[in-house]
């Protein structure tokens, strides 16, 4: 059952092929199996997951909704453990949150619990999402179920590893600088980060506000468009949530992408770029062309400063953000602190680890006195030119083109000792975040036996066109169909 | 711009995260090199550029100042270290 997509589960669900309890236990089976080796849960509970699936069953018996009222019921999923889930353990991959049960759960959460979705376990993640291979994890480092000495990518590392390991057939995510779409190129899969306030935040532990947004990663755009539909909306918990309503993301996915502008930014494929990535992304627009699509060539002229303005302001939110964590209201304290800045000093000290505190100093530092014109105002000034120039080019076409990393996943360990090396794996996907603009990342080639992944961005609130153009790529080639070997 | 461990140790004060000696060097040139990479930011001009704190430009939402959530104290400090009679906890602070 596991070869098969979210939608094609959907339907024999609704058919009667099968039952949620078959199909969580299935599930449930390969998690015991599979995953000892990958790593890509922190935890399971299979009590809960079927308790969800007998439920579902009985809905599906008593009341038969139809397979457009409920698409999603009785469904297999994992959280990524950002998110909280009331009663349930929720760490965010970090020694802070080890033993931290959430009083509440995040609208995300409750929003699939609604729409009847069975939540089999939480993925393991980059520690409070920092981190672009998964090595950040306090529960350990996760492994690339194509290349087993390589990174699945991060920070929703976990979610990519299960899903392409066929552990469930959806996971959700978190993108603050490219944590869905880069391990979902690394892994090949799709998945899409929404627009700012397209989904809420709400019980979604915070990296940095003004960038972080949730999404699905799954095996096709029209798995991803069944559970975005689900998870986006407007919520009163979430100051930033969007008031836009919510179109139906299937409705006009098999209609043709004639005439659809992408526009394809030089800077995109100059230094920093595999040429084997350079290659199948270059191959994956021309099929988009004999689909019908009109490529242009367009310019990004300060992409180069995507990298450096997004640590400044990740670093900086994320040290404001991260300040709640004090050892006194919730989280992990210090043994016999003497006083209260001991208490506060070792109990951060000891919670967190190496990246995570690398960036709450760089935070620290960029927003402390006589320091916060030269960079934090600087950064946003730049942020600010950035997101211009995407409006410009929004005037000439539709949607915007290019690799979702420079390189395919690299092995475990080849980065760790190098933080610029390793924040230049989001030198395509950090601005989405900066400018709040909506990217999917789709599977497009291998190169060496691994997936390579294309991007494309969108206006603002323009999801159905991603997945649309997304979808029409998926119906004329195979790539994200292909399964890792020995998954079975 | 170059740090010294003088300012790792004045930074790591000011977010309050204790950093052990050994590890002072290794930081300091971690972030000494984050620095020189987001120091490319002022080679570019950005007089007259309205700073961008937020996408989208949202103004946000004001609602009616009404209770609309019930008192859950206690199932709010239930995830807390240390606490007694409905307070948190911590070190004696007035001698």
């Amino acid at each position: 059952m596991y070869e098969k997509t979210l939608a094609e589960q959907s339907r024999m669900l609704a058919n009667g092929e099968c039952s949620s309890t078959e199909l969580t236990k299935h599930y449930l089976d390969r998690i015991a199996r599979l995953d000892t080796d990958l790593n890509s849960l922190v935890s399971v509970d299979a009590d809960s997951a079927l308790q969800g699936a007998e439920d579902a069953d009985r809905k599906r018996k008593s009341s038969a909704p139809s397979n457009a009222e409920m698409p999603l019921l009785g469904v297999p999923m994992v959280h990524k453990d950002i998110f909280c889930v009331a009663g349930g353990r929720t760490t965010c991959g970090s020694r802070m949150l080890e033993h931290f049960n959430a009083p509440y759960s995040a609208t995300v959460v409750n929003k699939l619990n609604d729409a009847g979705m069975v939540m089999l376990g939480k993925a393991n993640m980059d520690e409070f999402a920092m981190g672009s291979s998964n090595e950040n994890s306090y529960f350990g480092a996760v492994k690339n179920p194509w290349k087993r000495d390589c990174v699945p990518g991060g920070s929703s590392g976990g979610s990519a590893a299960l899903v392409a390991a066929r552990l469930a057939p959806v996971a959700t995510g978190t993108d603050t600088g490219g944590s869905i779409r880069q391990p979902a190129a690394f892994c090949g899969l799709t998945g899409i980060k929404p627009t700012y306030g397209r989904v809420s935040r709400y019980g979604m532990i915070a990296f940095a506000s003004s960038l972080d947004q949730a999404g699905p990663l799954a095996t096709t755009a029209e798995d991803c468009a069944m559970v975005l539909q689900a998870m986006a909306g407007f919520d009163e918990r979430d100051s930033t949530s969007s008031n836009e309503p919510v179109p139906n993301y299937m409705a006009d996915l098999d209609k043709p992408i004639n005439g659809l502008k992408i526009g394809v930014p030089e800077e995109y494929f100059s230094a920093g770029l595999d040429d084997g990535v350079a290659t199948q992304v270059r191959a994956a627009l021309a099929e988009f062309e004999k689909l019908g699509a009109k490529l242009k060539s367009i310019s990004l002229p300060n992409q180069s400063m995507c990298i450096p303005a997004y640590y400044v302001v990740a670093p900086a939110e994320a040290s404001s953000n991260l300040s709640r964590f004090d050892g006194v209201r919730f989280g992990y304290r210090c043994e016999d602190p003497v006083d209260l800045d001991d208490l506060y000093t070792r109990s951060r000290g000891e919670g967190f680890g190496a990246e995570v505190k690398r960036r709450i100093l760089i935070g620290t530092y960029a927003l402390s006195a006589g320091y916060y014109d030269a960079y934090y105002l600087q950064a946003l000034k730049v942020r600010r030119l950035i997101s211009d120039d995407f409006d410009a080019a929004f005037k000439e076409v539709d949607v915007i083109a290019g690799p979702t990393t420079p390189t395919p996943a690299f092995q475990t360990g080849a980065k760790t000792d190098d933080p610029i090396a390793m924040y230049l794996n989001d030198l395509y996907t950090v601005s989405a975040n900066l400018c709040g603009l909506p990217a999917i990342s789709m599977s497009c080639g291998e190169v060496d036996d691994l997936p390579v992944g294309l991007q494309l961005t969108g206006k603002h609130f323009d999801e159905a066109r991603l997945l649309h153009a997304a979808h029409s790529y998926q119906q004329t080639t195979d790539w994200h169909r292909r399964m890792p070997a020995g998954i079975e | 711009m170059a740090l010294t461990t003088d300012d790792i140790k004045q930074i790591a004060h000011l977010a309050r995260i204790g950093v052990d000696e050994t590890t002072l060097e290794p930081l300091r040139a971690d972030l000494s090199t984050v620095l020189e990479l987001v120091e490319q930011l002022n080679a570019i001009d950005t007089n007259g550029v309205e700073p961008m704190a937020h996408p989208g430009n949202a103004e946000l939402r004001l609602r009616p100042d009404m209770v609309s959530e019930s008192d859950q104290r206690k199932t709010l400090q239930e995830p807390a270290p240390a606490v007694e009679q409905g307070y948190f906890l911590v070190p004696r602070v007035i001698e």
